[in-house]
């Protein structure tokens, strides 16, 4: 097929890449031979990293796995709050990948997809395209600047950071923290459930706070949930707000942000306008970006529905979603998108050999929220899967923390430890 | 310690049979590497599973979920799994090497 003006008047109009795909399998080279069976994973975060390492660990090595990840390290979001709060570094999120090519063999791409296409089974980056036999798609989340008037992604990158993914949003929020003066006031905004991570917002309200109590005591933390109430460990975040930095934090639910002035450092409510120093809107999510170019976005036009045995999706065969991007009761973190990542390794080692996936998956969450520099509490659960509902869903004996501690504390450094070491290397 | 000297006697006695590891169970095992290390193998803080005698391994268990045992999270986690799954986790992990 030769490229002509028809074709690009389509591609236009149609305005998705999906479109465009055709011409750019043909106009661009093969970037690999497909030999024998192969594996493409996009998106090397907890949950993709893992998927390719569990996936040469267990196939023995003879499936080919294909990674590629936009950015050329892995910055952990887990921990990311206490960058803010001053008690790590970016240096200390942030961790190479180079482990899973030398340890395990997979092949890292480092480059951005513009065009998956499934009946072909091919995926296209700029400079070509790959064959694959299953693509495994971890695309995190996509933010929805849309619904904040007044908010893009220039003006997120620029001035007014989410920061909900790691990298030089959390460096820019920090400096503009560190920028702020003593008296000053930082505004933090919360989109509705779900999201990815649901203590995260209150952790960051916790870490900033002990920034401020450090080295700017009269400031204040504002924090605007569009939600009705705190989404997770409710208890266990009012007591840290009441006894570590008591007259702080200012909480307002049912608080969402519609527009904000830039210049101004202003964001609206229905009801209110709130004017701060430091503004740190975090919009609402969807699943990312490769999600709809596979196009299997399918539940309220933001998340994607999957068979839970396989984590394969609904919308196409041999295209498997994990990660925050999957539509389920599951809470959407680091944890447990690396545990759907080794079922989902497990289930596509099996499906490449002809046989079935193992019939009882089961996962689990931890997830900790450091409160200061030394405090931590949890939440615990285990999932596991139900035949009737064809849904994951929570066992027996999960919970929360009694209190924060620092005994906790220093579990969830070993935790961060331990999964990034699970994770990559 | 009666886990370490436990983890030498296994040591001693078994070499880890990995060619017929069973699937599901390794799966299975793989729920805990989050906090306890790819194949039971932590890098630092909380235990070590790999290589710890099984009948130790269903015993600390056994002892969360109870209450016997005190923990931070155990007793929660050890409660989600059911007595046969945490048998075949056992075996999983005594089969582990350390190294």
């Amino acid at each position: 097929m030769t490229f002509n003006r028809r074709d690009f008047l389509k591609i236009s109009a149609g305005g998705i890449a999906v479109t465009a795909f055709p011409y750019i399998a043909h106009a661009a080279p093969d970037l690999m031979k497909k030999k024998g069976q192969r594996v493409v994973i996009i998106g090397a975060g907890f949950g993709g990293a893992t998927c390719a390492k569990y996936l040469r660990m267990w196939g023995d090595k003879k499936v080919e796995v294909v990674l590629i990840e936009r950015n050329p390290n892995f910055i952990s979001c887990p921990m990311s709050n206490t960058v803010l709060g001053g008690s790590r570094t970016m240096a200390d999120i942030t961790h190479k990948y180079d482990a899973l090519t030398k340890k395990y063999g997979v092949k890292m791409l480092q480059g951005e997809v513009i065009a998956i296409d499934p009946e072909k089974q091919t995926v296209a980056l700029a400079k070509g395209y790959l064959k694959y036999d299953r693509l495994i798609i971890s695309p995190g989340i996509g933010l929805m600047y849309d619904q904040v008037q007044g908010l893009t992604k220039q003006v997120a990158e620029e001035q007014i950071p989410h920061a909900w993914k790691a990298g030089p949003q959390t460096a820019l929020l920090r400096k503009q923290l560190e920028a702020m003066s003593d008296g000053g006031v930082y505004l933090l905004s919360i989109p509705k459930a779900p999201y990815r991570c649901p203590p995260g917002p209150y952790e960051r309200a916790c870490q900033v706070a002990f920034y401020f109590k450090q080295h700017k005591p009269k400031s204040k933390v504002i924090v605007l949930d569009a939600n009705p109430d705190i989404t997770s460990k409710k208890g266990l975040f009012t007591a840290a707000w009441n006894t570590l930095y008591p007259g702080m934090i200012d909480y307002r639910p049912n608080a969402q942000v519609m527009a904000i002035d830039v210049a101004g450092r202003v964001a609206n409510t229905e009801f209110d306008k709130v004017k701060a120093d430091v503004l740190n809107i975090i919009p609402p999510m969807r699943a990312g970006k490769a999600a709809d170019l596979a196009g299997v976005v399918n539940v309220d036009k933001r998340w994607c529905a999957v068979d839970f045995l396989s984590y394969e999706s609904k919308v196409h065969k041999n295209i498997h979603i994990i990660g925050d991007a999957v539509s389920a009761a599951l809470p959407k973190s680091g944890h447990m998108a690396n545990s759907q990542a080794k079922v989902c390794a497990a289930a596509v080692i099996e499906l490449l050999s002809g046989n079935a996936p193992n019939a009882n998956p089961v996962v689990n969450n931890t997830c900790y929220s450091m409160v200061s520099d030394k405090e931590a509490m949890h939440v615990a659960n285990v999932f596991r899967f139900n035949s009737e509902k064809q849904a994951m869903v929570s066992a027996e004996g999960g919970g929360v923390s009694e209190k924060s501690s620092e005994e906790e504390g220093s579990f969830a450094k070993y935790w961060a430890k331990n999964i990034w070491s699970d994770v990559l290397r | 310690m009666k886990l370490f000297a436990g983890t030498l006697l296994m040591l001693l006695l078994a070499t880890p049979a990995v060619a017929d590891v069973d699937k599901p169970t390794r799966s299975l095992a793989a729920t805990c590497a989050a906090c306890h290390g790819t194949n039971g193998k932590s890098v630092g803080g909380t235990s070590v599973l790999a290589g710890v005698d099984k009948a130790e391994f269903i015993k600390q268990m056994n002892g969360f979920k109870s209450g016997q045992i005190k923990a931070t999270v155990m007793h929660q986690h050890s409660k989600g799994y059911t007595d046969e799954e945490i048998e075949l986790m056992g075996a999983y992990f005594a089969a582990q090497s350390r190294e």
